[in-house]
């Protein structure tokens, strides 16, 4: 049972607060919650707080719309979070998409799908030309482009205020990251990872590295939905830098070397930087 | 000791013909190609899931053009309807997607005074300063749709007496009235017909839901949808307030140029064989 908790701790917070914000969220629209009401887009928090989506307020300003005051206010609360604890904290942490996406990788990696396609034919900066694009599209038509499409809003606001036919945009995603691209939507599509990945490029919580403890089994860069952010394995002590990390801390989990852990930038780059003067 | 190998030198070529300079290029026009490809999907896409115009909007939503910019999709005005009056629409709905409406028939607008909807708006889509007078919310100068009778299926215009509309709109008498006219056909009874001011009515359609007829003879449209305009050109003379609609008239010139010379050309044409 303690294995079961230290292999999975991160995942089952991580599963805990992603259900537990959907379930505040289904509350208030059900029976009238007020601790988190609306969803993802915006929400007010106990009737007083505004949170709102940064990107969502990008493509307004884009298509040309005038921006409240309460919208700024809730813009500047989420920018500000996410640039702390890490802009992709919210692809793990927060998006209900992140559980579909999950468990694609997940049956791609059991079943074998990795093994018979193991060329990745596209790039995962793909995200930031249609970070881009749903900006540009949004100048030119006139309306939120990437909201209309988006289906992290489709099916959060399916779990919130009915879904529709959201499900086939939640199959069609599952689809597509089990049987045409790993990692296909949240590691090279989504224009909101891009952007949260920009956000989160100088957040303070980290994954770190220390390579003397070690066993280059690759375990890490087995699970980590984007392996390219762990360039340092096996090779120096540094911390992740990359904006694209998720802070899904999976790698963590996997690491039975006590290799990898969580910590704040500033600190531990001063610890990094004491050993390697002493090291020189 | 050199020997010729042909397959070393095409392979050599090859290296050569995919310089770095050239593969830069291909992959910035495969960038390109891709981006504008999706790009093309995309926009197309989002033009037709915003053309539904047929979609009836909260009380204060700004113009549908508008709206469709401001409206972040939250669903708060939804949250806050006490009558579960208001939907937020999902795929299948075929309706601006996430965006808030409502359908009259199933559960109309009952215009509450403290309008909750409007005030927990974010972004502004939802306009508190439209449904406000003297500075206190208003719902009686909402202006959702507008109300609009089908006189073939109203019974009340065959005759029947019925007045359930005129009885279920919250602005009794002054958003539907009812006009009496004399019933030939008898000659001994009245129609009393509704009929509906457009300037009054909100389009919150408690009339469409009160309407008795298998589908409701009265109903209500966007007000783009459902008014002409006069323009213009027409003005009634005998009303002064009318007149003031031209203060913002703009002039319209007409831009072809009229040629007298082909006129007189071709009046002249042709004379030859008169002589």
């Amino acid at each position: 049972m303690s294995t079961l908790w230290n292999n999975y701790r991160y995942l089952f917070l991580r599963r805990f607060t992603q259900i537990g914000l959907m379930l505040l969220y289904f509350g208030a629209n059900a029976w009238g919650w007020t601790i988190l009401q609306g969803n993802l887009s915006s929400s007010l928090v106990f009737g007083v707080i505004p949170l709102s989506d940064p990107y969502a307020m990008l493509q307004m300003l884009a298509a040309g719309a005038v921006i409240a005051t309460d919208l700024l206010i809730g813009v500047a609360i989420i920018t500000v979070i996410y640039m702390l604890i890490g802009g992709r904290a919210f692809c793990s942490w927060v998006c209900p998409i992140n559980m579909i996406t999950d468990a694609a990788a997940y049956i791609r990696e059991k079943a074998g799908f990795n093994v018979i396609q193991k060329r990745q034919p596209s790039s995962r900066s793909m995200r930031y030309w249609t970070l881009g694009m749903g900006i540009f599209i949004s100048a030119l038509m006139g309306v939120t482009a990437f909201e209309f499409i988006s289906p992290i809003s489709m099916v959060h606001r399916g779990i919130v205020f009915g879904l529709g036919f959201g499900w086939a945009a939640m199959l069609i995603i599952f689809l597509f990251d089990l049987f045409v691209l790993k990692n296909g939507w949240c590691g090279h599509i989504c224009p909101l990872g891009g952007f949260y990945s920009l956000v989160g490029k100088f957040s303070l919580i980290r994954v770190h590295h220390n390579v003397d403890n070690c066993t280059a089994c690759m375990k890490c860069k087995t699970v980590c939905p984007e392996k390219q952010v762990l360039p340092m394995i096996d090779k120096e002590s540094l911390p992740v830098t990359s904006g694209e990390c998720t802070n899904c801390a999976r790698c963590i989990e996997v690491c039975d070397d006590n290799a990898l852990g969580f910590s704040i930038r500033g600190m531990a780059s001063k610890n990094l930087e004491k050993n390697n003067r002493t090291g020189e | 000791m050199s020997s010729f190998n042909p397959q070393n030198e095409i392979r050599k070529m090859k290296n050569e013909e995919f310089s770095d300079r050239r593969k830069f290029i291909l992959n910035m026009a495969r960038g390109v190609g891709i981006a504008s490809l999706g790009g093309f999907i995309w926009s197309a896409y989002v033009d037709e899931v915003t053309a539904s115009e047929l979609t009836l909007r909260p009380p204060g939503a700004l113009k549908e053009e508008d709206f469709l910019k401001t409206c972040i999709k939250c669903g708060l005005c939804v949250e806050a309807c006490p009558y579960d009056t208001l939907l937020l629409s999902k795929p299948g709905d075929n309706k601006p997607l996430g965006t808030p409406y409502f359908i009259p028939r199933e559960i109309p607008c009952y215009m509450c005074p403290d309008i909750p909807c409007v005030p927990v708006c974010p972004t502004g889509a939802l306009d508190e300063q439209s449904v406000t007078t003297d500075g206190e919310l208003d719902i009686n100068v909402a202006d959702m749709g507008v109300a609009v009778i089908d006189d073939e299926s109203c019974i009340a215009f065959w005759g029947i007496q019925c007045d359930a509309c005129y009885r279920a709109c919250p602005l009794l008498g002054e958003a539907i009235s009812i006009e009496y006219v004399r019933n030939e056909r008898t000659g001994k009874h009245s129609y009393m017909r509704p009929v509906v001011h457009n300037d009054i009515c909100t389009g919150c359609g408690l009339c469409e839901k009160a309407c008795v007829t298998e589908k409701a003879a009265i109903y209500v449209l966007p007000r783009e949808v459902a008014l002409g305009k006069a323009g213009d050109y027409y003005i009634k003379g005998w009303d002064k307030k009318d007149e003031k609609r031209l203060e913002n008239a703009s002039e319209i010139k007409t831009t072809t140029e009229l040629s007298k010379k082909s006129a007189v050309d071709s009046l002249n044409s042709g004379l030859e064989d008169l002589y």
